[in-house]
């Protein structure tokens, strides 16, 4: 594929490198890279391959511009707030370089979808936030022997690799299953430093370049560990397993399955956090309004982290994080009435399992959260 | 003693310790020994049955233990195991 003058004016700095040259930047401009996902991960690959002049670039996202994206997702501004984020990445990639072509899929990626939309492509970059899209993107890359280009990130910690390169091991040989729902935090939970997800973005956007270019020594069978606090590259030994039920000697994974189902997630969709009547042992944000109004006795237990408890609490509650429940259990009465809450009820639930465990019988869930306390009681309770 | 690298999601069951020495010459020894020193751990790295969850990973230095002796690995005391959850994040 020739370069146009201008383009050559564009990339002299890659021209110039024996690396790159003519014929590399020939091969950026003939590739074809689809970024599963526009977020904290998809930003940073999508601004890089765009200006490093990958020649198509696929976009999947069905997501909306949040004000909590711009601390990460630098592809979005302000201004794009409630836009679809792909088309407020497709504008920031059209005005850095015109010369990419940007494909846009805008749906969510699914079984019935996924095969049909990766194979047009030669790479895949793996930007996404859940379990069951991981498997997902690693079931249908190892079916079209697509290289994937992965990242994930918590916190101040993040993982990089390729998986499904030639001979080199799956998302399944690292790790087999997912957990149970519930059991790893996301970020919208968990937290995700800013900064982060560019480092592990631009890893990934790095092994992408390199596999087009045919050049250096690909993150293949091997797992890169990045810590941001100790500011820490660690590297283990990553093997492909021939006993992989999707890259293995004998595959069992020949089409792509359920994966909401593989990942313990039922069929069914969630109930939303603040719709709904509460279930058993659950208790809305407007009953426990109620119940704090009628002046019952009970102990309003906030299981979240300090952090969260300073930017907002429901009055009268007291925090135990639940991390620290296991060795401050002694500080509660397991015959009080009880109702528990955390961010959104996930935390809570778990820890009214792990209080069950300990003796305690009067356990209520506040269903949704502090969220749905802030959407249906006190709207001046900040949602983050 | 050897080190145990703890991942940032249960760090919350360390007291917030990146990193844990404890006493053990194999894999199995040392998890139990950490496990005993922090019992929030246990619910997260082990099944009910208790067998070491499918989606952590544990590493004496750069090598999985899945290809070497599993929980027998032998952990020498200037060895550094490594636990690996599967992390998900990216948006």
């Amino acid at each position: 594929m020739a370069l146009s003058q201008e383009e050559i004016q564009r990339y002299s700095r890659h021209l110039i490198m024996p690396e790159v040259g003519v014929e590399g930047q020939e091969k950026l401009k003939a590739a074809k890279v689809l970024l599963v996902g526009t977020g904290g991960l998809g930003a940073p690959m999508a601004l890089y391959l765009t200006a490093a002049g990958v020649g198509t670039i696929g976009l999947v996202d069905f997501d909306v511009v949040d004000f909590s994206n711009l601390q990460r997702q630098v592809i979005h501004g302000t201004k794009d707030v409630g836009k679809p984020k792909i088309d407020s990445a497709i504008e920031s990639m059209n005005d850095i370089n015109p010369f990419v072509k940007v494909i846009r899929h805008e749906v969510a990626l699914r079984s019935d979808n996924a095969l049909d939309i990766i194979k047009d492509y030669d790479i895949v970059a793996d930007g996404t936030d859940n379990f069951p899209t991981r498997y997902l993107v690693n079931d249908a890359c190892v079916l079209l022997k697509k290289p994937n280009a992965y990242g994930s990130i918590f916190r101040f910690e993040g993982q990089a690799t390729v998986f499904a390169y030639p001979g080199g091991p799956c998302y399944r040989c690292l790790y087999p299953e997912p957990p149970p729902p519930g059991l790893v935090p996301s970020c919208a939970e968990g937290g995700v430093l800013g900064i982060l997800p560019g480092i592990v973005g631009l890893v990934q956007a790095t092994e992408v370049v390199k596999l087009i270019l045919g050049k250096g020594d690909p993150l293949v069978g091997r797992l890169m560990l990045y810590d941001a606090l100790g500011m820490k590259f660690r590297e283990l030994k990553l093997r492909r397993n021939p006993e992989c039920p999707a890259c293995g000697d004998h595959p069992t994974v020949t089409k792509l399955i359920d994966y909401e189902q593989f990942c313990g997630i039922p069929a069914a969709p969630p109930p939303q956090p603040t719709g709904g009547a509460p279930a058993m042992g659950e208790i809305d944000a407007k009953g426990l309004k109620a119940k704090i109004d009628s002046g019952d006795k009970f102990v309003l237990l906030d299981v979240r982290e300090p952090n969260e408890f300073q930017i907002g609490r429901i009055p009268g509650s007291i925090l135990i994080p639940l991390g620290d429940l296991p060795k401050r259990v002694n500080e509660l009465d397991p015959n009080a009435d009880m109702v528990v809450h955390c961010k959104m009820g996930g935390r809570s639930a778990k820890a009214i399992d792990f209080l069950k465990t300990q003796g305690f019988s009067k356990l209520t869930n506040l269903k949704g959260g502090i969220t749905a306390w802030s959407d249906q009681v006190d709207p001046s309770v900040p949602k983050y | 003693m050897p080190k145990v690298m703890i991942p940032t999601p249960l760090r919350q069951f360390t007291d917030k310790q990146d990193s844990v020495e404890v006493a053990g010459a194999t894999v199995s020894e040392i998890l139990g020994a950490l496990t005993t020193a922090y019992p929030g751990l246990k619910q997260n790295l082990y099944t009910d049955e208790g067998k070491l969850r499918s989606f952590v990973n544990v590493y004496v230095n750069d090598e999985d233990i899945r290809y070497m002796n599993k929980d027998k690995t032998p952990v020498a005391a200037t060895d550094t195991v490594t636990i690996v959850p599967s992390i998900a994040g990216g948006r």
